[in-house]
């Protein structure tokens, strides 16, 4: 059962770490940061918060960003 | 002067106002803790301590003085590593305590900035592979194979000692400082230091090395693919591979990266085993063996095209796939290395290194072999991405000492394992591989007699060598596959055949490591003729207002077109170039990178001297002061040496002569057309020497010029961003220390609607 629990731990952190490499938990950072900042902000202001991107719409915002602000890649 | 201090004026804010404990926790330790921590040598501290500087020394020693018929591969590994971690321990923290001064009570831009998307604070370990990805590309695969003809030690020792006091240097300062800034560019920071002249030639200075650096990238993948149906199969096939999984991610199951990175590896892989079974057919010989013309020119339209594509069509999958590729490549060669250790025939110190004459890159040790090692020792270009997007994501300032210094140690530890897998090929092998086609004749008999002819100790090359090995490596022929890559997969399929699959084997992971080469020079290519055309619509705004807006189609179609003709011209220069191509460009290469490094260590050196550190200027003025020696001397001997090997001008005059004269071959041109094509090249390679070197010259010396100001007002400014509280905390490094484990535990433990507060864009 430990040993079971160790291993099942151990996969996860390898799932964790893997899905923060190659950038899969953006959106889930997104909506966090959503759900933290800027609907207290609006609900603190007496307004409506900017609408939250659908996972789709997300991530189409995000590949326009990199078009419109490309990175290098080293050597 | 001038730009210089005008956007430093008033800003000299003591971070007094500052709270460790704005709330119910503290964001930062305290630093007397911390000091103590530091100070607190345990028993079991020193023994290791002990024991890794005695490991480390042993395997110098072993290296360096012991020399013996064979060195041990492992040796080499101990080496590095045991230098990385007192470099990373002692010298790191060093300069952590005088000069960058982190202050985890203040916000990074992750945190004030924080948008959710583009600013948003990441995991250190996390972040620390992010990095590592793109700061790792061919670079450090190349370099340390093509200077290997100088012997081992010369490239091993540049690699180790070069990282610790220059490479991880330059990337852990532009690191913080352009954290500091809100994540500025390079090139903005230039401006802000330097004023406008040496910014603006920072940024010229740039764009022509961003030209030099995608060409030459683009060659080493020419030089691996030309004649080699398999190659051009499997490499070919990450093109339909990537547009499958954009359109996967774009439009059946958006955010899925990890499932198609997997899918796309699987792909890959079955790439690589078809092309293997397609490359002896009749279809195979006829469509898929080309030369490098034709493959450069494929290049060519494939750069244009992949660079006016959307993003998430090609780029974005690509890298997905590229990062996935690179760090489980290098963690299999590392974990190989570790297992097989090869034994490594090959002198501490080659002829070469002191006559100058080496084939495969001409020149002496002094300056040449620190410019053919850039990437793993020094790297400008990394300058680029330490102030791009790493410094928007990381979460405590603390952090930038092991994510900067450290990942650079990292790139430079791959450059160890390439330098070991190239040098545990035969040196017969090697040479026949790396002598250009003009000295080998790109024959088995013409490399045997060439590389016999050389007079090497040791070395008897037989045509059965060269011929046994192309056939299990599933290649034509392996002579003169210049470029570096083709050696390192030769290196690595050695290495793991070994441990996997026997020489049966040994094709498939040829062919699996020009795949991973070529697939992050593909992206490196793609991003970098962006990037570049970037910059190039940024200047030209400057005259036609039009070509600003970076969304305006035709100014980027013809900013695309101006940046691929400018590499371009350069790719097929080197292709088509009668004395070799990867001998007469790779200098150039290596310049432009330590150029870049010069630059960003210049920029770094005003910044330390404005905020009034000069008792500790010397860590910048160090690796700056080197890189600018070696650079220049190097850019001068490309400029004015006599020997035609080495001097572009010098070979210019002589073919001109020749020309003049009326012979009708000179040298290693069998004919007027390859003559003229010689006299052609050499002056534009010589033209380029001459602008880069004078490029860095000026930034070098608007550097000085305000560090001397800085000096002379005993000043004290900085043109850091405002100082803002910050209402979160994260360790330092990848394992937490006691002292940080207890504050972990203590937030670990805090209700999630106190752990942060809320504040306002």
């Amino acid at each position: 059962m430990t040993l079971l629990a160790g291993v099942r731990k151990g996969a996860l952190g390898v799932a964790w770490y893997v899905k923060g490499l190659l950038g899969e938990d953006a959106y889930e950072k997104y909506v966090a940061h959503h759900a933290r900042e800027c609907e207290a902000e609006a609900a603190a202001e007496g307004r409506a918060p900017h609408p939250l991107m659908t996972e789709r719409e997300f991530w189409r915002d995000q590949t326009d960003r990199q078009d419109a602000n490309p990175q290098g890649r080293c050597c | 002067m001038g730009a210089a201090s005008s956007t430093s004026e008033g800003t000299t804010r003591e971070a007094t106002a500052l709270k460790r404990i704005p709330h119910d926790l503290a964001v930062a330790l305290d630093p007397e803790e911390l000091d103590a921590h530091d100070r607190q040598w345990t028993p079991l501290k020193i023994i290791i301590w002990s024991a890794i500087s005695l490991l480390g020394g042993l395997s110098w020693v072993m290296l360096a003085v012991v020399r013996g018929e064979t060195v041990n591969a492992i040796w080499f590994v101990f080496a590095a590593i045991c230098t990385y971690l007192i470099g990373y321990r002692f010298y790191s923290k060093f300069i952590e305590k005088h000069i960058i001064r982190p202050d985890d009570r203040r916000a990074t831009p992750a945190e004030y900035l924080a948008d959710g998307k583009d600013f948003a604070a990441t995991d250190r370990r996390v972040l620390f592979g992010h990095h590592f990805a793109a700061i790792a590309g061919a670079g450090p695969l190349v370099g340390p194979v093509l200077a290997a003809q100088m012997g081992y030690l010369p490239g091993t020792i540049w690699i180790i000692v070069g990282v610790v006091l220059a490479g991880a240097v330059q990337d852990y300062l532009i690191l913080h400082f352009s954290m500091r800034r809100g994540g500025r560019s390079l090139g903005q920071m230039a401006r802000d230091e330097l004023g406008v002249i040496g910014g603006t030639a920072a940024l010229i200075a740039t764009l022509v090395i961003m030209v030099i650096i995608v060409a030459i990238l683009a060659l080493v993948v020419t030089n691996a693919l030309a004649e080699s149906p398999w190659g051009v199969f499997s490499v070919g096939m990450t093109i339909p591979i990537a547009l499958f999984m954009g359109c996967y991610l774009r439009f059946f199951r958006p955010g899925k990266i990890t499932e198609i990175s997997i899918i796309g590896f699987v792909l890959l892989i079955a790439a690589i085993i078809g092309g293997g079974m397609i490359a002896d057919t009749d279809f195979g010989q006829t469509y898929l063996l080309v030369d490098k013309v034709t493959i450069a020119w494929g290049i060519i339209i494939y750069g244009f095209i992949a660079a006016i594509l959307p993003v998430w069509l090609l780029l974005a999958p690509r890298d997905y796939l590229s990062t996935f590729m690179k760090i489980g490549t290098i963690g299999m060669l590392a974990v190989a290395i570790v297992i097989i250790r090869p034994e490594i025939n090959v002198p501490a110190v080659s002829e070469f290194a002191s006559t100058g004459t080496g084939p495969v890159v001409a020149g002496t040790l002094f300056p040449f072999l620190f410019v053919t090692i850039a990437c793993g020792a020094l790297s400008g270009f990394h300058a680029l991405i330490a102030s791009g997007t790493t410094p928007k994501l990381i979460e405590k300032e603390r952090q930038t000492r092991f994510i900067g210094y450290g990942g650079m140690l990292m790139e430079s530890l791959v450059a160890i394992m390439a330098l070991v897998a190239a040098l545990s090929i035969d040196r017969g092998i090697y040479f026949a591989m790396n002598a250009s086609p003009a000295l080998t004749g790109g024959t088995v008999q013409g490399a045997v007699a060439f590389v016999n002819g050389l007079g090497l100790t040791g070395v008897n090359l037989t045509p059965d060598l060269l011929t046994d090995l192309a056939t299990n490596v599933g290649e034509e022929s392996i002579v003169s596959r210049t470029g570096g890559a083709p050696t390192l997969s030769v290196g690595l399929s050695q290495i793991m055949q070994q441990l996997v699959g026997g020489t049966s084997m040994m094709s498939f992971w040829y062919h699996f490591a020009i795949m991973f080469e070529a697939l992050f020079i593909l992206t490196a290519v793609d991003a970098g003729t962006r990037v570049a055309r970037f910059m190039l619509q940024d200047s030209l705004g400057n005259f036609f207002p039009k070509f600003k807006n970076t969304s305006w189609r035709p100014g980027a179609w013809a900013a695309t077109a101006i940046m691929v003709a400018a590499w371009g011209a350069v790719l097929l220069m080197g292709v088509t170039d009668p004395l070799g191509g990867i001998n007469t460009l790779f200098p150039l290469f290596g310049i432009a990178n330590q150029l870049l490094a010069a630059i960003a260590l210049a920029v770094c050196m005003a910044i330390v001297a404005k905020r009034g550190l000069f008792k500790y200027l010397w860590v910048v003025a160090l690796p700056l002061g080197f890189a600018a020696v070696v650079t220049i001397s190097a850019s001068f001997l490309k400029i004015f040496s006599t020997t035609p090997a080495i001097g572009y001008f010098a070979q210019n005059r002589a073919f001109s002569d020749a020309l003049a004269a009326g012979e009708t071959s000179f040298g290693t041109a069998p004919n007027v057309l390859a003559m003229e094509a010689v006299v052609r090249n050499t002056m534009v390679q010589g033209v380029l020497s001459i602008v880069f070197v004078v490029l860095a010259i000026i930034v070098i010396l608007t550097a000085i010029r305000a560090t001397w100001n800085a000096y002379r007002k005993n000043s004290s400014a900085t043109s850091e961003d405002d100082a803002v509280q910050s209402q979160i905390y994260a360790p330092a490094g990848f394992i937490m220390t006691p002292p940080e484990k207890v504050l972990q535990a203590e937030w670990d433990a805090l209700p999630v609607h106190k752990k942060i507060k809320v504040k306002g864009h």
